[in-house]
């Protein structure tokens, strides 16, 4: 039984509530940094260590910390995450850092961080608060990597920076700008979206045929 | 392990609020003062290892650097640069013999500041190279300045007299004429612009051929830390 509730936890982040496809939040990383795969993914292992670490501090403390003062405790515990993986990353890999630029700190704004430990991690124990912030930042990373592959093998003919095009492919450079991560966000929305109604569907008509075969 | 015990705790005294958040930000302070202090020699190795790789790759031939400054009416060598002095690098040949100065400029690109390091021989009056050290130019088009073979291969034998100019594409002819790119007008004659400018704002600092400061010493290969 118990397993089966943590795997609850883990599932429920990566597709049924996924953090960007269904709540719409951590939009503001999600557009600006999908510009190539690579950087995805380095975005969102930067979030998933801020959401998994803050996440089993906060549940570990969520007796101790007064609620009055607890929007500030999960912001300091955040924060301090935050500069951790922003050094990290400025010491093993400059290149990424570079990239990545100032949506580093800027982690420490996602929504979608403060509201696990809002929502989840500050109520529930620490096996399954981890449990929620791993799924939840995998959703996060999952996204974030379809976007960012989707924008670079458009734009820029290429995955992780190998060819996968011939030489006559003309890049869709607007793909890499701003306005395709915009374009590529909506399809895919409209894709998730169309994909849950269709599941929806399915599942009424299996009631009805059930209801009627009786 | 009640899932609610947030909203059942009794109001706690403000005592308890202060010193909560003072444990909180202290443990904080602790572990980002950790962090910093752990990964510093990494971030200052990394910057220093590519500096010095940027000065290598400008200034073809040459093996040692060291930084040089421009004070009390002469450049002279040191080993630290003062923090916002401007800095050139003087390149030495594996017999310590001055082969040529890598300088820094930077300026106004199409969205942010371009920093660039480029190599001058004072001798023949020649740009014989050119490294794109920080930008953020439109992908795809502006990043051209330094994705574009084509073009950083311009500066390797480009006269600075009188100036550098930028023509269209294709009518290059003249040694101080430089293919602009198609589709990034602006960002490559924002590059030529840096080095015009960087090379107006050291000519008369420059000593005159031939009485280069000489290589101080062998504590020159870490001489160079930014």
């Amino acid at each position: 039984m118990k397993k089966n509730e943590s795997y609850e936890e883990f599932v429920k982040g990566i597709w049924r509530d996924n953090p960007v496809f269904a709540q719409v939040l951590g939009m503001c990383p999600m557009l600006a940094v999908t510009n190539s795969a690579i950087n995805a993914i380095a975005m969102g292992m930067a979030s998933m260590f801020v959401l998994v670490g803050s996440s089993f501090l906060v549940s570990i403390f969520r007796n101790v910390i007064p609620k009055q003062v607890r929007i500030s405790c999960f912001i300091i515990i955040i924060a301090t995450f935050v500069t951790i993986a922003d050094y990290t990353l400025l010491a093993l890999v400059p290149k990424v850092h570079k990239e990545l630029g100032a949506f580093i700190p800027l982690i420490v704004a996602n929504c979608l961080i403060l509201g696990r430990q809002e929502a989840f991690a500050s109520r529930y124990p620490t096996r399954l608060a981890v449990m929620d912030a791993l799924g939840m930042a995998g959703g996060f990373l999952l996204a974030l990597f379809s976007l960012g592959a989707v924008r670079e093998i458009l734009g820029d003919g290429a995955l992780f920076g190998v060819r996968i095009f011939s030489e006559n492919f003309e890049p869709w450079i607007v793909m890499i700008l701003p306005p395709g991560g915009f374009l590529t966000l909506g399809v895919i929305l409209l894709f998730f979206n169309w994909f849950k109604y269709k599941k929806d569907e399915f599942l009424a008509d299996v009631a009805e045929a059930e209801r009627s075969g009786n | 392990m009640s899932s609610d015990t947030l909203k059942q705790a009794p109001a706690p005294s403000s005592l308890r609020l202060v010193m909560t958040l003072a444990i909180a930000g202290l443990v904080s302070g602790i572990a980002i003062i950790g962090i910093y202090e752990s990964t510093l020699p990494t971030i200052t190795a990394n910057k220093a290892r590519e500096l010095r790789e940027a000065v290598f790759k400008v200034l073809p031939g040459v093996s040692r650097m060291q930084a040089l400054v421009y004070r009390d009416g002469r450049i002279q060598a040191v080993t630290e640069p003062e923090k916002d002095e401007p800095v050139v690098y003087g390149g030495y040949d594996e017999a310590g013999d001055f082969v040529g100065y890598a300088m820094p400029g930077a300026g106004p690109g199409f969205q942010d500041t371009i920093a660039l390091l480029y190599g001058y021989m004072p001798r023949e009056r020649q740009v014989v190279g050119m490294e794109i050290l920080e930008s953020r130019e439109t992908p795809g088009l502006g990043d051209k300045i330094y994705k574009d073979a084509e073009f950083v291969a311009e500066f390797s034998a480009l006269s600075v007299e009188p100036e550098i100019v930028t023509v269209k594409k294709g009518t290059g002819a003249q040694p101080n004429e430089v293919d602009a790119i198609t589709g990034a007008t602006i960002s490559a004659k924002a590059v030529v612009r840096i080095i015009n400018e960087t090379h107006v704002a050291w000519a008369e600092q420059l000593p005159a051929p031939g009485t280069e400061p000489p290589l101080a010493g062998e504590s020159t290969d870490d001489g160079a830390t930014p």
